[in-house]
């Protein structure tokens, strides 16, 4: 079984955002970045997929030469090889064009199974993955958090709303969107690292303009509105704040 | 030329969900400001009833597609009926309720269309004539300004919460206008929908929750929460990493793949408020947020907040309390 696993590269979880000063997009300068969250599970997931029924996992990114240390990791993880879309940062691609880029990307590969995580943690549009299947005429699941491959076609757990969940079965090839905790993510090895440096990491260049392509624009960027008028204890000291919210839960909020 | 905005009601077990009317209530506030005609969707198979529902909304129309292939929800059938009824009528704007379901067809749909959705709003506002859509990004820290710069139509998906269902306005009746809508080849054939065992713990009547996030590092360092919880005489919770993690079981999860919860007291402890989370437990009474990233989005909605270590921050916490209770 042939599987692409389109994996993004996004601002890292815990780092301090700042805005750039035409409000356009954050400050990229100093930023860290990491694999966003639910494509380092698709990853996983083709991986144990690959090691039950034999294949090949060919990862898929698009960004500028930073998102080497997505592909780089992948690689070192299990995966076979990779396709890098190199791509300028700006303009942010819509999930429309980027879906058409990456379609142009793999439109020779044959994959038996497109995965991806279910949103990206940057501009969280869920969208990508669904337009691509429908690019490439392929049935789709969303939001999936189990896999059955061992039959002619794919049988896949879908999760709900409120705790519910449904099997889909469908034909392959098709493309899931999977969801972060379908399984324990593996570590890189040192012997995956070293293999990681001899497997074939192929660039290609977008093959349409994507601002052309993008049918949605973001105008400006900024941090929300607090919905509430929070009062903030302790002025850095853990202890004294954490004396002030006991009186406040007691005396305020009659709750202790 | 295209004219009117068409709203998308979804609905499950033989009722109408409950977001179904926040999107109404979007689409009416909508259509008042732009001066629009607006119309509701919904479809299925012998549903009728549902559709005499919604018509009691105050709606310039209410849309009812018919066919046996749409009796259950498949990718396949909705994006078919959906694309019928939306060349069939024409409209400017398409909005829908940001549900699982909908995530699922809608991007299918619009990319029938050569486009994507404006997705997973929070609020939408007429800015120099031009309609302008908010939506929040990297994981609820930044809201970012949408316009669309394609042709009609355009599809916007609103979040839960984004308005309010009871304000959607009830009109005089408007007759339910049936249409046999064309669905080709279904390729994914669903079985029935379930629920895995029951929770063992029902957060939802618990008065006082002491969630914790991904800030608590490990799970050997839960016994701290559990501390907490305990003194307070509350129940322990958590954002989905940590049940992700196997740290806690999944009927721990609070947001919307897990429990809704609105107790009197929410504690959230190294929750950096991702939307998936807040939904789940933003009704609560009052909040309190520990997180050392004083730009968390958790402190957005939080009555007390404590910028700081939640190791310090805990045992110091379960101290006071300790001494208060006495």
């Amino acid at each position: 079984m042939k599987i692409i696993v389109l994996m993004k590269q996004v601002a890292n979880k815990d780092a301090i955002l700042r805005i750039n000063k035409d409000q356009t997009w954050i400050e990229e300068s100093d930023l860290s970045y990491e694999v966003n969250e639910s494509d380092g599970y698709a990853l996983e997931e083709s991986l144990r997929l690959k090691e039950k029924h034999g294949g090949e996992v060919v990862v898929c990114t698009m960004g500028p030469a930073r998102v080497k240390a997505v592909i780089k990791d992948a690689l070192a993880r299990g995966a076979d090889r990779a396709i890098h879309i190199l791509a300028d940062d700006l303009p942010r691609p819509s999930p429309f064009a980027a879906a058409s880029i990456i379609a142009g990307a793999i439109k020779d590969e044959q994959p038996d199974l497109i995965m991806s995580g279910l949103q990206s943690d940057d501009n969280s549009y869920a969208q990508t993955g669904v337009i691509l299947a429908e690019l490439l005429g392929l049935p789709h699941a969303t939001i999936v958090i189990e896999v059955d491959a061992s039959g002619e076609g794919l049988r896949v757990k879908r999760e709900l709303e409120s705790g519910w969940y449904q099997w889909y079965t469908m034909p392959k090839p098709a493309l899931l969107t999977i969801q972060s905790g379908i399984s324990q993510i593996r570590y890189a090895t040192l012997k995956g690292i070293m293999a990681a440096k001899k497997k074939e990491i192929k660039e290609v260049t977008p093959t349409i303009d994507t601002n052309a392509a993008s049918h949605q624009k973001v105008t400006k960027i900024y941090f929300p509105q607090k919905q509430k008028q929070t009062q903030f204890l302790g002025d850095g000291d853990a202890k004294a704040g954490a004396a002030m919210l006991a009186d406040k839960l007691r005396t305020e909020a009659r709750i202790i | 030329m295209s004219n009117g905005i068409l709203v998308f009601v979804e609905h499950r077990a033989g009722a109408i969900n409950k977001i179904s009317y926040e999107a109404i209530a979007a689409a009416q506030e909508i259509g008042a400001k732009l001066n629009q005609p607006v119309s509701a969707v919904l479809f299925g198979a012998n549903f009728q009833d549902l559709a005499q529902q919604v018509a009691a909304y105050k709606l310039d129309g209410v849309v009812y597609a018919d066919n046996e292939k749409l009796a259950e929800y498949t990718p396949d059938g909705y994006a078919d009926a959906m694309e019928f009824v939306v060349r069939a009528r024409d409209p400017f704007l398409v909005i829908f309720p940001h549900t699982y379901l909908v995530r699922d067809f809608a991007p299918k749909l619009s990319a029938r269309f050569g486009k994507g959705v404006i997705s997973d709003c929070i609020r939408a506002q007429m800015e120099n004539g031009e309609l302008v859509f908010s939506r929040r990004i990297f994981l609820g820290k930044i809201d970012a300004d949408v316009v669309s710069n394609s042709d009609a139509p355009v599809f916007a998906t609103f979040q839960s919460g984004a308005y309010r269902g009871e304000t959607a306005e009830k009109g005089t009746g408007v007759s339910v206008e049936t249409l046999a809508v064309e669905v080709g080849e279904i390729r994914m054939k669903p079985e029935p929908a379930f629920q895995e065992v029951k929770s063992a713990v029902d957060l939802t009547k618990a008065e006082i929750i002491v969630a914790v996030g991904r800030g608590i590092k490990g799970q050997e360092n839960l016994q701290l929460v559990e501390k907490l919880a305990q003194i307070l005489g509350g129940e322990v919770a958590a954002s989905r990493p940590i049940c992700d993690a196997g740290w806690l079981p999944i009927d721990r999860q609070i947001g919307s793949s897990g429990q809704t919860v609105a107790p009197k007291l929410y504690i959230a402890l190294g929750i950096s408020g991702a939307i998936q989370h807040l939904v789940g437990m933003k009704n609560a009474s009052t909040i309190v947020a520990v997180n050392k990233d004083p730009e968390a989005p958790i402190f957005d909605i939080a009555d007390y907040g404590i910028v700081g270590d939640i190791f310090e921050v805990i045992p110091a916490l379960t101290e006071e309390v300790r001494k208060l209770k006495g």
